[in-house]
This record gives C-alpha cells, sequence and structure tokens, in this order.
C-alpha cells in the first residue's frame, strides 16, 4: 500500500519525455464539439489485377488526407499496389432489411453451367442410332 | 490490446429488466445461434449496443494508453534493430486504436466523444497500462507477456457476433503476432544474456506478474453475470478460463529460461488447472478507479496532446461537411 502512494507521490517525475521537457497544463475543459472529421471507407488491393476490396474506416478532413491516413493504417505490412477512399456519406447501400430479395438467388440453378447435363441425353441417343 | 467483458453490478441487473421487441429479438438472436454476424445496419438490443460500445471503446483506449508506457523507450532502444521493432510496435498500437474507434463508432458514438470519456475519466481503460516501464526488461516482458494475454483475450473475441469488432480483431491478432514474437525474442535474449540482463529480467517480471493476473478481470466468483452476453456472444470465455488458457501458454515459456515468477503457489495441476495466489483483488480496484502509479500521467500525455494538436484539427474541420456514422 505505501509503495503504491509513494509511487503516486512520484507521479510526474517520469520517464516520458513529453511530460519532461514540456511545461503542461492540463486544462480542465475537455474539447467539446459536434463537429467531427468525418469518415472515409477505405478500398485496398493487394496486387496488379486483383480485386480491390473494403478493409475498414479512417477519419479526415479531406480526400488527400484520407488517403495518407490509410496508407498508415492499412498500408503498413505485406503488399499495396493502391488504396482507395470514399467518403461514408457517398455510398449508397440496401438497407439490411431488403436482404431477402437475394433470398432466391442461390436457387436460380439455370444461371449456372452445372445445370446443363446433356452427356446422358446424348448416350442414349447414340444407342438408339445404333444399327440392330 | 484489451476488451473488458466485465459488467458493473448496475449493468447487470438492468440486462436483465430490458424489455424488446419480442419478434425482432427472436429473429436477432436466432441469427447470432446460427453463427452469423451482426452488422451495424441491422437491428438489435438497446443492450447489445450499449455492452459493445463500452468494451470496443475501453479496448481502443486500452490500444492508444498502451502506447504510451513503449513510446518513452524508443529513444533509448539498445540497438537499431530494437528501435525498428518498437517503432513498429507503437505504430501498430496507435493503428490498432483507430481500427477499434471505427468499429465502435458505427454503434452510433463518435470518435470525439469517446476521447473526451477517456480524458474526463468516464470511460476506462485497460489496468496494466497504469505500471510504469521501469526499465528496458519492463519492453521486453510488455511485449511477450502483456501482448500474449492480450491476445489471448481478442482471438476469442474475434469469435464474438458483432462483425465490424470480428474483422478489426482479425486484423489486430495478426499484427500483434508479431509484437508477441519480437518481444519472446527480446525476453530470450535478456534471459541468456549476462548476469545483469538476467536480474533487470526477473526483476521485471516479478512486479509485472500481479498486473498479469489482473488484466482478465476478477475471479467468475467474484464478477457479475449475465447469460445474456453469452447468449449474444459478447462475452464468449469466463475471466478464469482466458487467465488459465494465458497461465497454460506462457508460463512454461518463462520457466524453460530459468526464470521465475514471484508466486510459491503457481503450479498446474492434474486437471490441467493453474494454481496461484489470489491477487490483491483491491489493489485492482485501487488503480481501476485512478489509484495506480501512472493513471494520473496517462491521462496527463493524452490531454497535452488532445490540446497540442487541438489548433490542427480546428483548421482542418470543414463547417459544411455532415458527418455520417461509418458503414462497416
Amino acid at each position: 500500500m505505501g509503495e503504491f502512494e509513494n509511487e503516486i507521490q512520484n507521479t510526474m517525475n517520469t520517464l516520458d519525455p513529453r511530460i519532461k521537457r514540456l511545461s503542461l497544463e492540463p486544462s480542465a475543459v475537455v474539447e467539446k464539439t459536434n463537429s467531427h472529421l468525418i469518415t472515409y471507407e477505405v478500398f485496398h488491393q493487394e496486387k496488379r489485377g486483383k480485386h480491390v476490396t473494403h478493409v475498414g474506416v479512417v477519419h479526415a478532413s479531406n480526400p488527400e488526407m484520407a488517403l495518407v491516413m490509410a496508407k498508415e493504417v492499412f498500408g503498413r505490412r505485406g503488399k499495396t499496389t493502391n488504396l482507395w477512399v470514399v467518403k461514408t456519406s457517398d455510398v449508397y447501400t440496401f438497407g439490411s432489411d431488403d436482404e431477402d430479395m437475394f433470398e432466391t438467388t442461390p436457387e436460380k440453378t439455370f444461371r449456372d453451367p452445372a445445370y446443363y447435363k446433356v452427356r446422358d441425353r446424348i448416350e442414349k441417343f447414340q444407342q438408339r442410332q445404333k444399327p440392330l | 490490446m484489451y476488451g473488458s467483458t466485465n459488467l458493473s453490478e448496475e449493468d447487470a441487473k438492468r440486462m436483465n429488466t430490458t424489455v424488446e421487441d419480442p419478434e425482432k429479438l427472436e429473429a436477432f438472436e436466432s441469427r447470432i445461434a446460427r453463427g452469423e454476424k451482426i452488422e451495424p445496419q441491422d437491428w438489435m438490443p438497446v443492450e447489445y449496443r450499449k455492452q459493445l460500445i463500452r468494451m470496443i471503446e475501453q479496448h481502443a483506449h486500452s490500444e492508444i494508453v498502451g502506447a504510451l508506457p513503449e513510446g518513452t523507450w524508443i529513444t533509448r532502444a539498445p540497438n537499431f534493430r530494437r528501435k525498428l521493432a518498437l517503432i513498429a510496435k507503437v505504430q501498430d498500437e496507435i493503428g490498432h486504436g483507430q481500427l477499434l474507434y471505427s468499429a465502435a463508432e458505427t454503434l452510433g458514438k463518435t470518435r470525439e466523444e469517446m476521447l473526451n470519456d477517456l480524458l474526463n475519466g468516464k470511460s476506462k481503460y485497460s489496468n496494466v497500462f497504469n505500471y510504469p516501464a521501469k526499465t528496458w526488461a519492463d519492453i521486453a516482458v510488455i511485449g511477450f507477456l502483456v501482448d500474449g494475454a492480450a491476445i489471448v483475450n481478442q482471438v476469442i473475441n474475434s469469435k464474438g457476433s458483432y462483425g465490424p469488432y470480428c474483422r478489426a480483431l482479425e486484423r489486430i491478432c495478426y499484427e500483434e503476432s508479431f509484437h508477441l514474437k519480437q518481444g519472446h525474442d527480446n525476453v530470450v535474449y535478456l534471459a541468456t544474456g549476462t548476469k545483469h540482463q538476467r536480474a533487470i529480467l526477473q526483476d521485471a517480471i516479478n512486479r509485472w506478474y500481479v498486473p498479469l493476473l489482473h488484466f482478465f478481470g476478477p475471479p467468475d466468483k467474484m464478477s457479475a453475470h449475465s447469460e445474456k452476453l453469452m447468449k449474444w456472444k459478447v462475452k464468449l470465455a469466463s475471466n478464469d478460463d482466458m487467465r488459465n488458457q494465458f497461465l497454460d501458454q506462457y508460463v512454461p515459456k518463462i520457466w524453460e529460461l530459468d526464470i521465475t515468477f514471484p508466486d510459491p503457489n503457481l503450479k498446474k495441476n492434474n486437471d490441467g488447472i493453474w494454481e496461484f495466489s489470489d491477487p490483491d483483488w483491491n489493489e485492482f480496484k485501487r488503480v481501476i478507479n485512478g489509484g495506480g502509479p501512472c493513471n494520473a500521467e496517462r491521462i496527463a500525455v493524452r490531454k497535452f496532446a488532445e490540446e497540442a494538436g487541438r489548433w490542427v484539427r480546428q483548421a482542418l474541420m470543414s463547417p459544411t461537411e455532415k458527418y455520417v456514422v461509418p458503414l462497416a
């Protein structure tokens, strides 16, 4: 216990250069603002020729800053050929209540190549054609 | 680094009394039961939203506050290779904060509101960051064991039900595996080094042992429960289970270096459960409530950053832009 209180006493005797070197006057007033930096949706392309896919969000004051932030947050590792940013408010989506309109799509097998199976028919036909 | 799923008594009580539209709740719960994710535009219970905001926000704060003790060591890293790794790690932590703030923001609380609540003390961050990093060995131990503990927690949480949080966590876990490896490398170098290097490592382990046990929160028998949080896949494992998993993974990796933990009762019993002396949970409470060795300093640094950067943010702010909640 005693050791802890001692620690608190020494709290500002710190290794942190920001505390050590700068005179710090923490004001009681915390910025209250209703004007937030807007957000940009970030899209990442790993390689030339690959799709550009959504990876997340950054806060920025304009598209150029959004690209800088996107590079820092989503381009730190691995491969990147390009990043795109789009203002969140410029993205249009369906509502989640509309999800059911895609429900029957997987049933539309007539759109799939695998639906069209002609081999059986050809073989039956060839059987019939054979001279007796 | 950390997402606390511990409920306050008050929250636990409210969780069980809030009434939701039964039809929507049924659809919501069966979606989760099927293993599907919830996305920001979906209907969700008020308490689900509230608990997730609290949890993701705390996690985000932990990332940016967690970078502070390590950041002070960048200028004093023992060599260039260690310095590069430490800069990369600190940058990652801040990046993780940004990912998590965005994930929490999809639930309707802005990043500015979250940062304000950090500074005015309304929202918390992990206790573990209220302890000082006194020597270079602390940086090794933080990188290996604090990040190791965080990964246990985050891998489990990444299986949760909220899409944006899971996606952020997957990315974070991938990056933190580098933190862990470089931390282990650092620990092993000290442990296999000179007498002095071994001594500062042992000293750091002695000091971090209790904060590490505290990291996963109070024992299950002491903490408020909510069946709902489990059902909604907000909480996925109990504090005791996560703590046990951590000890199981990491204690042997310290022992094999002939370094000890300051607890004669630390051992694995025959059922595979780790036993240890109960750490002082009053200290845990005291640190949460601001009484830790570095609470004041951490907040002071954040306040300084907030105030020193204010003119830049204000200069950049465009009054005609309309803020909307991020999509995903």
